[in-house]
């Protein structure tokens, strides 16, 4: 039967509400109000969990977040589990299940315990030096160290709560809700700042909240009732708004900060159920009090590791606030006052202490004395030395420290306990105020890094800014919110305080030992087995920054970020190295300061809501005919249209044939759209693109190709001149945002003195492509008035007309070659205009097709599509289009760069068409082409660009850049593929209607 | 996460900018007067300074305006922001 380690009844502990939870497979029960760490250890369970590299047992160290031993998956298992979560953080529930990680087969016996007495082969680097030879050996290495890698387990199936982001903007966000906090808070919102509170725990106060110790008084009550008054009138303040269970995880620049809520995690399974899990805060702050304590140290002694070695500050909340003995044999090791407070608040509620072991000589403070004369045994200028027990502490032997500290004397003195707190003194909590960029100073007095330069508008107060004592905090606090709130008085004017303290402090990083440093196993980060003798190690093999130490010990690299044991890591390597540790720094404290999940990050953009998409106004035509849709950039484009069971390839090669013999209609709304007015347009356009627009008459199209002001083609599309200082510009469907930010660039940056104005208007219209030699036909019964000739409407013009009552612009231009026209509609009308066009073409079968017989047809003609046959590589001479090269105009974007001595080379790679030996085989895009077969290594020429089977022509034809290309036409090359080459031939890139007759049938 | 003061909209969050390389680089008004090595200064060669550095910026998720910031790359301080066409703060 498991001991009941229940003392006595704690407010904050429902008693009434018995929670029954499974750990490890095994049912235990704790009250309302419980963590599962508490809850745990009112069981007297201390061992949770194995560490990572030694698989040594551990157990709950701490009472918070710093927590590195009691980390567990919670719900195994299930879709809602999540590894690496610290029992000190879980507050139970009905149902709650947790197991151990890091071993196997189970927390009791685990077989990579192993590792510990293997562990003298397994120093700082282990990993670094083994594995690196044989080089060949590394697969096989690979396997094992993936296998023991990695703590908990990730869920398997998707994850079934909801996560919520919340933007907040306020004056002051205050970190901490401690003493500090608490005051700082209250007297900003009374100051008419809007604040914001936060606190990590689902209470407010900090530990000062169960500070109940007689000899600090706040106004004549102890800090507990005095604290608990005023988080009463908190209530009162309007500005003011307060998040518990809500943990900041980052601190940015320019006071943003992430917060993450934890709204249902301590709720019941069926609590849960449609409520938001966990909301992550995007806080902007004008000013941010950051109050976010400190954390107590361990010491670090030989074997400093064993269950029911616990800090002596979390045995302290455990007695006070969960009203829970940790053991029932109680040893304290210090090097402060801290531990007594904690020994007396065990004994106080008749809890056993055997023994409290001081590396001081002395210390003559109020609480010292109420110790000696409760008749607690105290060894002065003592030090552990050792402690035995494998899953739990069972007894610490001590010996005398010697006068230089740096060994120990006389003899072994061996005292049993089950509970071993120690306190080795307090950290500032500075993670968030350095992740602000702001900069930290070791204090040598107070021995501890502290805020020292902010680069943010921002305070510390309290102990995360070294003040410890109640009377510290409260007169620097106060003077603190004058100073930066601008406020003339305060309540905190008027507060008396008496506090005991003497507050001596030794501070000795490593302890001694009677045995010498090799043989021990002094811990300094427990997560990770990191020890001292690593870190001499480390120190002997030549690192000397902390940085690179911390990475070869991997010291202050687990879950817990070295919370508890980077003081010492440091304070080692300055005793080591003969420094001081104001020299040595400290490493990058990066976020986020607790674990954040993945579903925190992303919110409520998953599934569906995952990215933007973009439809056309025709989007419901396309699904009602089943199309199956691509992505092109946002927008989700019909791909083909399969009939009856048809495949990608049938569809696509009825859908090509139809609009070359018959008709065809394509849905274009998503190409780009600019509408460009301005006194300077046409001069503006002769700037942007490579050939000349001045002359282009009203009512004219023209296709326009865009280069980078490198020489590399950039954008292409037709533009069409709709009044002397009017025209709209078509351009790539995925380029349209890129290339208005472009041509704003330009306008705004180098040619101010442009009168040109860009709107972009893709999405106001809707656009049909009507193509093929019965296109004219159809056009004729839909706009029976519109004079179709050639003489008033030839290719590559433009014409207003009305389709019923709805107004449409209408060029007649081509990406197919055939006979064709582009139809647009302000975007309301387009699939009333689509369905004219069906029914007007029913007669001659109009077929719709969709983007793959788009790229097909256009291959037939030899038409580039720019982001497919070019990629950021490609001048228009690449592309055999010198037509389009203005040689007149005096400059254009990328004019002077086609005169470079590189972009001048002739064996750069140029597109040209290839068609295989045998006109069945389609060469596979992005296959890599060659001259000779049996050479090796063979030079490549280049690759397919784009490829297709061509129903028109009844062969395969390609697109393809090869090197020199343009004077190989008719020449053989190979296509080395996976199992065969396939030869092909160079051939001129227009497949198809080289004349370009079909324009006018 | 930036706070930017577009000089035309006031203090945005900086998820609504887009940063634009360096600052006043001009482009040349006669470029086929240049040598390849002078286009190339202007076209390829941008500082990278780590300290006070002179940066195009556009609010292209709002008034989408260009305008210079004046940035310290080491600690991310927005010195000065000012207007397109704007002389550069001296100091």
């Amino acid at each position: 039967m498991t001991k009941n380690l229940r003392v006595k009844s704690s407010e904050y502990i429902d008693e009434t509400n018995r929670i029954s939870f499974k750990f490890n497979g095994k049912t235990y029960h704790g009250f309302k109000g419980d963590t599962l760490a508490s809850a745990l250890l009112a069981n007297d369970v201390h061992l949770v969990g194995r560490s990572f590299k030694y698989h040594r047992p551990r157990g709950i160290m701490t009472s918070g977040s710093e927590e590195p031993n009691a980390i567990v998956q919670i719900n195994p298992g299930t879709n809602r589990t999540e590894p690496n979560v610290r029992a000190t953080e879980v507050e139970i529930y009905d149902g709650l299940e947790a197991s151990s990680q890091n071993c196997w087969p189970s927390v009791e016996f685990d077989i990579g315990g192993i590792n510990n007495f293997l562990s003298p082969f397994f120093p700082a680097g282990f990993y670094y030096k083994t594995f690196m030879w044989p080089a060949s050996f590394w697969k096989k290495y690979e396997f094992f160290i993936r296998h023991s890698a990695g703590l908990g387990k990730s869920p398997t199936s998707s994850d079934p709560d909801i996560y919520d982001h919340r933007n907040i903007h306020c004056d002051v966000l205050v970190v901490g809700a401690g003493i500090a906090g608490i005051l700082a808070a209250k007297n900003a919102a009374k100051n008419n700042f809007k604040t914001f509170l936060v606190d990590e725990k689902n209470q407010l106060g900090g530990s000062t909240i169960f500070e109940n110790n007689e000899f600090n008084k706040i106004d004549n009550k102890t800090p507990s009732e005095w604290l608990k008054k005023e988080i009463e009138e908190l209530k009162n303040i309007k500005n003011l708004e307060i998040k518990t269970r809500t943990s900041v995880a980052a601190y940015h620049q320019y006071n943003y900060l992430l917060a993450r809520e934890n709204l249902t995690d301590h709720l019941e399974a069926k609590d849960k159920t449609n409520k938001i899990r966990q909301r992550l805060l995007k806080i902007r702050a004008k000013k941010v009090i950051l109050a976010t304590g400190a954390l107590e140290r361990p010491l670090i002694f030989n074997n400093n590791d064993r269950p029911g070695i616990m800090l002596s500050s979390a045995i302290k909340k455990y007695s006070e606030f969960y009203g829970v003995a940790c053991g029932s044999k109680n040893v304290f090791f210090t090097n402060n006052d801290s531990a007594y407070e904690s020994a007396l608040s065990l004994y106080n509620k008749g809890i056993n202490v055997e023994a409290i072991i001081d590396i001081r000589d002395q210390s003559e403070s109020k609480i010292v004395k109420k110790i000696k004369e409760a008749g607690i045994k105290i060894y002065w200028s003592h030090s552990i030395v050792d402690t035995a027990g494998y899953k739990r502490l069972n007894s610490v032997s001590i010996m005398k420290l010697s006068n230089d500290f740096t060994s120990v004397t006389g003899s072994k003195i061996s005292i049993s306990c089950d509970c071993l707190g120690v306190a080795g003194g307090w950290t500032p909590a500075v993670h968030l105020y350095t992740q602000s960029g702001s900069k930290l100073k070791f204090d040598e007095e107070k021995e501890v890094f502290l805020p020292n330069q902010n680069t943010s508008t921002q305070i510390s107060v309290g102990s995360c800014d070294g003040d410890f004592k109640i009377d510290e905090i409260i007169k620097n606090l106060n003077q603190k919110l004058k100073d930066n709130l601008n406020i003339k008085e305060t309540d905190l004017d008027n507060i008396k305080v008496e506090i005991d303290q003497e507050n001596s402090k030794r501070n000795i990083w490593l302890l001694p030992s009677d045995k010498p440093l090799g043989k021990t196993k002094p811990f300094v980060d427990y997560q990770n087995d990191a020890t001292a003798k690593d870190i001499k190690l480390a120190l002997r093999e030549g690192f000397r920054s902390i940085e690179h130490v911390k990475r070869y010990t991997t010291t202050g690299m687990g879950t817990d970020q070295g919370k508890l044991g980077n003081m010492h890591a440091l304070g080692i390597i300055a005793d080591t190295a003969g420094v001081k540790m104001g020299e040595l720094g400290t490493t990058t404290f990066r976020p986020p300061y607790t674990p954040l999940t993945f579903g925190t990050i992303v919110g409520r953009n998953v599934g569906k809501f995952f990215d933007i998409f973009r439809r056309t106004p025709m989007n419901d035509w396309h699904v009602q005919n089943k199309a199956e849709f691509e992505n092109v950039g946002q927008w989700k484009r019909a791909w083909y249209y399969p009939n009856n069971g048809e495949t990608m390839h049938q569809a696509v090669q009825r859908e090509s044939k139809a609009a070359r013999e018959s008709a065809g209609i394509l849905d274009a709304s998503t190409l780009g759209k600019i509408d460009i007015q301005g006194s300077d347009a046409s001069e503006f356009l002769n700037r942007v693109y490579t050939n000349a627009w001045s002359k282009l008459a009203i009512g004219k199209c023209r296709y326009g190709l865009m280069l980078n002001e490198d020489g590399m083609v950039y954008d292409d599309g037709v533009t069409t001149r709709l009044g002397e200082n009017h025209y709209i510009m078509t351009t790539t469907t995925g380029g349209a945002a890129n290339v208005l930010g472009k041509l704003e660039d330009y306008l705004q940056t180098e040619w101010p003195e442009l009168d040109v104005y860009l709107t972009s208007v893709t999405d106001h219209y809707a656009t049909a492509s009507l193509c093929g030699p019965n296109s004219k036909k159809i056009i004729k019964k839909i706009i029976p008035d519109l004079d179709l000739s050639d003489e008033n409407f030839p290719h590559m013009s433009f014409k207003e007309a009305n389709i019923g009552h709805i107004q449409c612009r209408i060029m007649r231009i081509s990406f197919t070659g055939e006979h064709s026209y582009e139809i647009n509609v302000q975007a309301s009308y387009g699939k009333d205009l689509w369905e004219k066009c069906m029914e007007a073409g029913k007669e001659f079968n109009i077929t719709p097709y969709g983007t793959e017989t788009m790229h097909l047809l256009r291959a037939e003609k030899g038409f580039i599509i720019v982001g497919q046959d070019t990629d950021g590589t490609m001048t228009p001479i690449d592309l055999q289009m010198d037509w389009i090269v203005s040689k007149k105009k005096y400059d254009f974007i990328g004019k002077r760069s086609l005169y470079r001595s590189d972009t001048m080379r002739e064996d750069r790679k140029q597109l040209v068409g290839l068609l295989t030996d045998d006109p069945n085989i389609v060469l596979e895009e992005g296959a890599q082409i060659v001259s000779e077969l049996n050479q090796n290594p063979v030079e490549m020429l280049g690759h397919v660009t784009s490829s297709y089977f061509s129903p028109n022509l009844n062969k395969s034809i390609a697109l393809a850049v090869v090197r020199g290309g343009k004077d190989m036409i008719g020449k053989k090359l190979f296509i080395p593929m996976k199992n065969k080459n396939i030869n092909v031939t160079v051939a001129n890139p227009v497949f198809y209607d080289e004349k370009n007759e079909r324009l006018n049938a | 996460m930036f706070l930017i003061n577009c000089p035309y909209c006031g203090e945005r969050d900086q998820q609504e900018f887009k940063a634009g390389g360096e600052a006043h680089i001009e482009r040349p008004k006669q470029p086929t007067e240049l040598s390849d090595d002078e286009w190339a200064e202007y076209l390829f060669m941008r500082k990278n300074i780590k300290g006070v550095q002179f940066e195009r910026w556009n609010h292209a998720h709002g008034c989408r305006k260009w305008f210079n910031m004046v940035r310290d790359t080491s600690n991310d301080e927005i010195k000065a922001i000012y207007k397109m066409g704007e002389k550069p703060p001296t100091q």
